[in-house]
C-alpha cells in the first residue's frame, strides 16, 4: 500500500469563534489520526495546537473527537477510514476549548479533588499489607484508567447540561469512589465516611442513567458501567433505599454492641 | 515586547446550552458522527415497541392462554377466580372472585416491573425513546436533566425487590415447564414441541435473571473481602460470565417469552396442533 | 517590557513524572511550600510509560534476595561505573519506597500470601520487580499523583485553600534557573496555554525533567524528553556526567514507521519470549560476554528449564542487561538476519497459550494489536533498539541530590547522572526515582527552610524573556525593532522552520551518535550540531503565544542542541566500549576508564549561545576521578569478578 491524499476538516479557534479549515494532506501505510495532525503542524499549520504525549495510548493526553466520536488520536488508524472519506477532528465538546484541539480539562481535576484520599488501615505499616489477588483485581481494573476524560467528554450529563457539572463528578471520579470503596484495606469506614452514600449524596451518582457511553468511548476497555458504576448504584442502595439491609445492619450492629 | 504574540481578547457569543455553551467550541453542528449512529437506537425502540403492542393485546385478552399440558408464561401464575381450569397448574385463586379484567394484569407487574428497573432495559429506553442520550456524543433534546435524582426515576433503585419478585416468578415458569412433560390428558412422560420451546424459554427467562446486576451484587458484589467468602465469591465470578451477555440475554429472553406466550395461543385458539415428540 | 508575575514558594519542582512528584511529596510533607511545574497535564508523564516493575529487594518471590544482592546487580549491570554511593542508597531504600506506596494507595500485583508479587527481569539475580500487569508507571504515577491530592485535600482543611502549601502549574515550561549570585533563587516560566510569563521565586529548586530522548530519531521517549533540566542546570553552572551513556532499548517497535521506537516492555522476555533471527534461531546465546559467561543459560535447554526452577538452572541469555542484547539484534540485522521491517522476531505466541498471553501482557497485546493490527499470541513481534534513557545526567551529591557547584540546585530521576554508571537495569529507573526523589525533596526542603531568601533580579527576569520570545521576531521582516540581537540573528540567512530543524537533529544523533559510534562520524555530528545551532537562532514561529507547538519545539531546540553536544562531545571523548557506549573503533571495555567521569560543562556561562565553533563548541570537557568504592562494598564481590573491572592498582591498595 501506498500513501495517497487524505481530506482533513480540523477546527480551529479558541474561546472568541472558530471553524473546521479544510486541508489535504498526506497519509502513509501504518498511520494514525495523530501523524497527519503532526504532519499539518510541520508542513501547513506551524501553530495547530494539540496536547499530546506518549503516542501509544497510554497517557492520555491526546483525546479529540473524530467525525463525531470521542477517542485517542494516537489510537485512531487511518485504515479505518476509506481514502474518500472527510475525516472531521474536533476538540472535545464537554469542555471550554483553549485553542484549535486544546480544551481546558479543569473540571476533571477539580473534581478529583472532591473525593476522599485512600485511608490507610490503622496499626498496619509499610510492608504489612497483605491482600489477595482476587481481592485487588476490581480495584486494578479501574487503576488502568490513563484519565483521557473521554468518559467525562461523551457522558450527556454534563455534556449536554453544564449545569449539572458542580453536581456530577463524571464517570471517571464515580469509579474512582468505586476503586477505593472496593479497595480491600481502605478504613474510610472507621473515619465515618461512607463513600458508597457520599457518591449518591456528594457525587451525583443519581444523575448517572446507564447508558454506557463512558464504556463505549473508553479506550483501555475498562467496563465502566457495569463493574463499576451499577455496583456502586447497588451499594447506594444498600446504604439509602433498601429498608431490609438497613434492617439487617441494624439488628448485627445491636448484637455486636 | 514583540507585538502580535499577545491572546486575542474573547469576544461574547450568543449563549447557547449543551455543546453549544459559551466556552465551548463553536461547532454548530449537534454532533459530527458520520456513522448510522441512529440505527441501534431505532432497532431498540422498534424492538420494545414490538414486544409492548404485542404483549397489551395478550395480556387483556384474557383469552387462549391455556392448552393443556401449556400455560402462557403472560398468565402464570394464574392469581384469580377467572382462571381458565388447569389441573396442579400455576391456578391460585389469591384474588378471589372480584377481579374481572384479565388474570395477566395481575402477574405480568412483577416480570415488567424487574425489566422496566432493568440496568439494561433502562439504557435501552432512555436511548431509544428518551433520547437521552440517543447515541454517544449526539447530544440530546432535552432542556433539562436530573437522571434518576428524583421522583419518579429514582425508583429504579428498587430494581432488586423486582428480582426478588422475578426469581419467585422464574420458579413458577420452571414449574410450568415441569408440567409441560405431560401430554394433553395430563399423563406424565410426554414431551411435545411446546415442551421444546419451554425449555428454552426457561433457560432463557434463569439466565437474564441471573445476569442481573442485582443478583451479582447481591450474591458477592458486596462484599470488600472476596477471600474470605470463596463460595460467594465463586458466586459472583459465575454472575459475572453471565452479566457479561445481560443485553443479549434480555433480547433472547424477552423474544422466547413472547414466543412461548404466542405458541400457546396458537394451540389454544385451534389455529395450530402441539406435535407430539413421544 | 510588561511586569512578569512572580510568585514565592520555598521549594519549585521542575518537571511531575515520579521523582518530581515524589520530591514534591516529600518537601511539603517536610513543611516546605512546594510548587511543581510540568509540560504537560498533571499525571501524563512519562513515567506512565514505564511498564515492566518497580526493582526493590523485597525478598518476596525468593528471601535470598537483599539489598546486596541488587546492589551487586546494578553496579554489574553499570560496568562499575555506578557512582557507588547511590546504588547503595537505591538498594537499601528501594524496598520502604514501594511499601509506603501501599500506603497511599498503590494496588500491586500480589503473590499467593498475599504480599507484592516480584517478576524477573534483565541483570536481576531474583525476581524483584514490584509491578502492576505491565502498567507500573501508571500505577506510580496515579499513587503519586493522589497522594499530592491528598496532601492538598490536608491543606484545604487546614487552610480552605487546596493549592496554599502544594501546587501543579500544568502545562508550563521552565526556560531558566534564576541565580542570586552562586545561589539558585527561582525559576523563569511560561504557560504554555496563554504563553503568558512568570517567575516562581525559591531558594531550591529541584530538577526531575527526565530524559533526552527526543534528541533521536528512533525513541521510546516522549516530545517532553528534550534534555530541558540537562539544559537547565548546565545553564545555571552545574556539570553534566557521563554523557556518552545513552541505552538504547533492545526492543521497540519497528513497524509501521510511524510508531517505531515505541516500547516493547522488557516483562516480554522476562515472561518467557524469546529473540530469534530470520533464520529461526535463539540468537542470544551466542552473544553472552565474557564477564557474564557463568551466569547465564548455554543451551535452550536449560534455558527453559530456568522459567520453573530458577534455582538450579541459569537464565536464559534473553535476560542479559539491555545494552547487551541491544547490540546483538543490531549486529543480527547487519549480518543480514534480520525481519522483513529491518528488526528482529520476538516470539510469546509459541511459548504460552494466547490466554496467558493476554492477561501477563495486556497493553502489549493491545499496543500491537491497535497500532500494528499484529495479534501476538498469533504471531511473533518485530523488534529492534530503540533510544530509551540517558545513564548521565546532573551530577549530584549521592546523599543529598544536590547538583555539584549550584547550591539550592538539586536533580533527580532521569536527569540526574551517576546512579546506573554506564548502564541502567530495567526496573531500576522507578525505584531510582522514588528513593532519589525523596532524598532531593527532603534537602531541598531543609536547605529552603535553613537559610536567607535570595533575590531575583529583575534583569535577570528581562533577559530571560527576551531570550524566550527570539523566535517570534525571528519572523519579523528587518527593522521591525526586536532589537539588535534579533537582527543580527537574522543576517545569516533566511528564517528557519523548527520542525524541519529538528528532525534534522534527531537524524543526526541518530545516524552519527547511535548505538555504535565511530570517531569521524562523532567529529561530523559535532560540526552539523554547530550548523544548527547557527540555524536554530533563526528559528521562526508564525501566530501568536496561546498554546503556539511551534514556539514551543523552538524554544526546546536550545536544549536538545546542548545535550546533544554534550553526549557527542564526551562519547567522542572516551575511547572505550562500556554499557551505554559502543565504539567500533575501540570495541573492549578499558579498565583503566573504569574510574574516570567526564564532566561536561559550559564554556561560557556568561552567554554560551554565539558559540557557532564547531571545533570550541558550547560545552567544554573536564575528566574526574572516582571516589575508590568502599572496601566493605568492594567486599560483596568475588575477587574474581573485580578484576574483570578494575585496573590492577584499585584492586590491590
Amino acid at each position: 500500500m501506498s500513501g495517497y491524499e487524505a481530506r482533513f476538516r480540523v477546527w480551529r479557534g479558541d474561546q472568541g469563534g472558530g471553524a473546521l479549515e479544510d486541508f489535504a494532506v498526506e497519509v502513509n501505510e501504518g498511520e494514525v489520526v495523530l501523524d497527519i495532525i503532526h504532519r499539518l503542524q510541520a508542513t501547513q499549520a506551524p501553530d495547530l495546537a494539540v496536547r499530546w504525549n506518549c503516542k501509544a495510548g497510554k497517557c492520555g493526553s491526546c483525546s479529540a473527537e473524530i467525525n463525531g466520536r470521542p477517542r485517542l488520536m494516537c489510537m485512531t488508524r487511518m485504515s479505518v477510514f476509506t481514502r474518500e472519506e472527510t475525516v472531521t477532528v474536533t476538540p472535545l465538546r464537554a469542555f471550554p476549548v483553549v485553542r484549535d484541539l486544546v480544551t481546558d480539562v479543569g473540571f476533571n481535576y477539580a473534581k478529583a479533588r472532591e473525593v476522599p484520599a485512600f485511608v490507610p488501615p490503622a496499626g498496619v505499616g509499610p510492608g504489612e499489607y497483605r491482600m489477595t489477588q482476587e481481592d485487588v483485581d476490581r480495584s486494578q481494573e479501574f487503576r488502568k484508567c490513563i484519565e483521557c476524560f473521554l468518559c467525562q467528554d461523551t457522558c450527556h450529563v454534563v455534556r449536554d447540561h453544564e449545569e449539572n457539572k458542580p453536581a456530577f463528578a463524571g464517570p471517571r471520579f464515580l469509579m474512582r469512589v468505586a476503586e477505593l470503596d472496593m479497595h480491600p484495606l481502605d478504613a474510610a469506614a472507621g473515619t465515618g465516611l461512607d463513600r458508597a452514600r457520599a457518591a449518591q449524596d456528594e457525587h451525583g451518582l443519581g444523575y448517572c442513567n446507564i447508558t454506557k457511553c463512558c464504556t463505549e468511548v473508553c479506550p483501555e476497555g475498562i467496563r465502566i458501567t457495569d463493574n463499576a458504576l451499577i455496583p456502586l448504584k447497588e451499594r447506594a442502595v444498600d446504604r439509602k433505599y433498601d429498608p431490609l439491609v438497613w434492617l439487617g445492619s441494624k439488628i448485627r450492629r445491636r448484637r455486636e454492641s | 515586547m514583540a507585538t502580535g504574540t499577545e491572546p486575542a481578547p474573547a469576544d461574547a457569543r450568543p449563549p447557547g446550552a449543551g455543546v453549544h455553551s459559551p466556552a465551548r467550541a463553536a461547532i454548530a453542528a449537534p454532533h459530527l458522527r458520520t456513522d448510522r449512529w441512529w440505527l441501534a437506537p431505532a432497532l431498540t425502540a422498534a424492538g420494545l415497541l414490538a414486544f409492548i403492542a404485542y404483549s397489551t393485546w395478550r395480556a387483556f385478552a384474557g383469552a387462549d392462554y391455556y392448552a393443556a399440558p401449556y400455560v402462557s408464561p403472560f398468565y402464570s401464575p394464574c392469581l384469580a377466580e377467572n382462571c381458565a381450569p388447569m389441573r396442579s397448574g400455576p391456578n391460585w385463586e389469591l384474588f378471589g372472585g372480584w377481579w374481572g379484567l384479565s388474570p395477566a394484569l395481575l402477574i405480568l407487574i412483577f416480570p415488567l416491573g424487574f425489566r422496566l428497573t432493568c440496568y439494561y432495559y433502562r439504557k435501552a429506553y432512555y436511548r431509544g425513546f428518551w433520547a437521552s442520550p440517543p447515541a454517544c456524543a449526539v447530544a440530546e433534546p432535552h432542556k433539562r436533566y436530573t437522571g434518576e435524582t428524583r421522583f419518579p426515576l429514582i425508583l429504579q433503585n428498587v430494581h432488586r425487590y423486582f428480582f426478588y419478585a422475578a426469581l419467585l416468578v422464574a420458579g413458577v415458569l420452571t414449574y410450568d415447564t415441569v408440567l409441560a412433560f405431560r401430554d394433553e390428558h395430563y399423563a406424565w412422560g410426554h414431551m411435545g414441541l411446546g415442551t421444546l420451546v419451554f425449555l428454552v424459554n426457561i433457560a432463557l427467562i434463569w439466565a437474564y435473571t441471573l445476569s442481573c446486576h442485582s443478583c451479582r451484587h447481591i450474591v458477592g458484589g458486596k462484599l470488600k473481602h472476596f477471600s474470605r467468602h470463596p463460595v460467594r465469591y465463586r458466586l459472583w465470578q459465575w454472575a459475572g460470565k453471565l452479566n457479561a451477555r445481560h443485553m443479549q440475554l434480555a433480547w433472547a429472553s424477552l423474544v422466547s417469552v413472547a414466543l412461548a406466550d404466542f405458541y400457546v395461543y396458537l394451540v389454544a385458539s385451534g389455529a395450530f396442533d402441539d406435535p407430539t415428540l413421544f | 517590557m510588561s511586569v512578569v508575575e512572580r510568585q514565592e514558594w520555598d521549594v519549585v519542582v521542575v518537571g511531575a513524572g515520579g521523582a518530581g512528584l515524589r520530591a514534591a511529596i516529600e518537601a511539603r510533607e517536610r513543611g516546605a511550600r512546594t510548587a511543581v511545574i510540568c509540560k504537560s497535564l498533571f499525571g501524563k508523564a512519562h513515567t506512565v510509560m514505564a511498564e515492566g516493575g518497580i526493582a526493590a529487594a523485597m525478598g518476596n518471590a525468593n528471601e535470598r534476595d537483599d539489598w546486596t544482592v541488587h546492589f551487586r546487580d546494578t553496579l554489574r549491570g553499570g560496568k562499575f561505573l555506578n557512582q557507588w554511593r547511590m546504588a547503595e542508597l537505591h538498594a537499601k531504600e528501594a524496598p520502604d519506597r514501594v511499601w509506603e506506596l501501599e500506603t497511599w494507595g498503590a494496588l500491586f500485583d500480589r503473590t499467593k500470601d498475599g504480599r507484592i508479587s516480584q517478576r524477573n527481569f534483565g541483570g536481576h539475580e531474583y525476581p524483584r520487580l514490584a509491578h502492576v500487569g505491565d502498567r507500573t508507571g501508571l500505577e506510580l504515577i496515579r499513587t503519586l499523583q493522589q497522594r499530592i491530592v491528598a496532601l492538598q485535600q490536608e491543606d484545604h482543611r487546614r487552610t480552605g485553600a487546596y493549592e496554599s502549601r502544594l501546587k501543579v502549574f500544568q502545562e508550563c515550561t521552565v526556560t531558566r534557573v534564576l541565580k542570586d549570585g552562586s545561589r539558585v533563587c527561582g525559576v523563569f516560566a511560561y504557560e504554555r496555554e496563554s504563553g503568558r510569563f512568570f517567575v516562581l521565586e525559591a531558594p531550591a529548586v529541584v530538577i526531575a525533567t527526565g530524559g533526552i530522548g527526543k534528541s533521536f530519531k528512533v525513541t521510546s521517549n516522549s516530545w517532553e524528553y528534550t534534555g530541558d533540566g540537562h539544559a537547565l542546570a548546565l545553564l545555571a553552572g552545574a556539570p553534566l556526567l557521563n554523557m556518552e551513556f545513552v541505552q538504547f532499548h533492545p526492543t521497540g517497535m519497528v513497524w509501521p514507521p510511524s510508531v517505531k521506537g515505541i516500547l516493547v516492555t522488557e516483562s516480554v522476555r522476562g515472561d518467557g519470549g524469546v529473540l530469534r533471527n530470520s533464520d529461526g534461531e535463539r540468537f542470544m546465546f551466542d552473544y553472552v560476554p565474557d564477564v557474564f559467561k557463568e551466569k547465564y543459560a548455554e543451551s535452550e535447554a536449560e534455558a527453559d528449564r530456568w522459567y520453573d526452577d530458577p534455582d538450579r538452572n541459569r537464565r536464559p541469555p534473553e535476560l542479559l542487561p539491555r545494552d547487551e542484547v541491544a547490540r546483538a539484534i543490531n549486529s543480527e540485522v547487519k549480518a543480514g538476519r534480520g525481519s522483513p521491517h529491518g528488526g528482529v522476531f520476538l516470539d510469546v505466541s509459541t511459548r504460552m497459550p494466547a490466554e496467558t498471553v493476554k492477561r501477563r501482557l495486556p497493553s502489549m497485546y493491545h499496543q500491537f494489536k491497535e497500532l500494528a493490527d499484529v495479534d501476538i499470541t498469533a504471531e511473533a513481534m518485530e523488534v529492534g533498539p530503540t533510544c530509551h534513557y540517558v545513564m548521565g545526567g546532573v551530577a549530584v551529591d549521592s546523599d543529598t541530590a544536590a547538583a555539584r557547584g549550584v547550591p539550592g540546585l538539586y536533580a533527580a530521576g532521569e536527569v540526574a547522572g551517576g546512579m546506573h554508571g554506564s548502564n541502567r537495569l530495567g526496573g531500576n529507573s522507578l525505584s531510582d526515582l522514588l528513593v532519589f526523589g525523596r532524598r532531593a525533596g527532603w534537602h531541598a526542603a531543609e536547605y529552603a527552610l535553613g537559610g536567607e531568601r535570595p533575590r531575583v533580579a529583575e534583569e535577570d527576569v528581562g533577559s530571560a524573556a527576551a531570550e524566550a520570545l527570539r523566535p517570534f521576531s525571528a519572523e519579523a521582516g528587518a527593522g521591525a525593532g526586536a532589537g539588535a540581537a534579533g537582527a543580527a540573528d537574522r543576517a545569516g540567512g533566511p528564517p528557519e522552520n523548527p520542525y524541519a530543524l529538528h528532525q534534522e537533529l534527531q537524524q543526526t544523533m541518530n545516524d552519527l551518535v547511535g548505538i555504535i559510534r565511530r570517531e569521524a562520524e562523532m567529529e561530523q555530528a559535532l560540526e552539523k550540531l554547530a550548523e544548527l545551532r547557527v540555524r536554530a537562532r533563526r528559528a521562526g514561529v508564525e501566530g501568536h503565544r496561546q498554546f503556539n507547538p511551534g514556539w514551543h519545539l523552538a524554544l526546546d531546540l536550545r536544549n536538545m542542541l546542548l545535550v546533544s553536544e554534550c553526549v557527542a562531545r564526551a562519547a567522542l571523548e572516551r575511547t572505550e566500549s562500556r554499557g551505554g557506549h559502543t565504539r567500533e573503533d575501540h570495541a573492549a571495555m578499558d579498565r583503566r576508564w573504569r574510574n574516570v567521569n567526564l564532566l561536561c560543562r559550559l564554556t561560557d556561562p556568561t552567554d554560551g549561545l554565539a558559540a557557532t565553533d564547531p571545533v570550541r563548541g558550547q560545552i567544554t570537557l573536564d575528566r574526574e576521578t572516582t571516589d575508590p568504592v568502599r572496601p566493605d562494598l568492594l567486599a560483596l564481590f568475588e575477587q574474581e569478578e573485580l578484576a574483570k573491572y578494575l585496573a590492577d592498582e584499585e584492586l590491590y591498595r
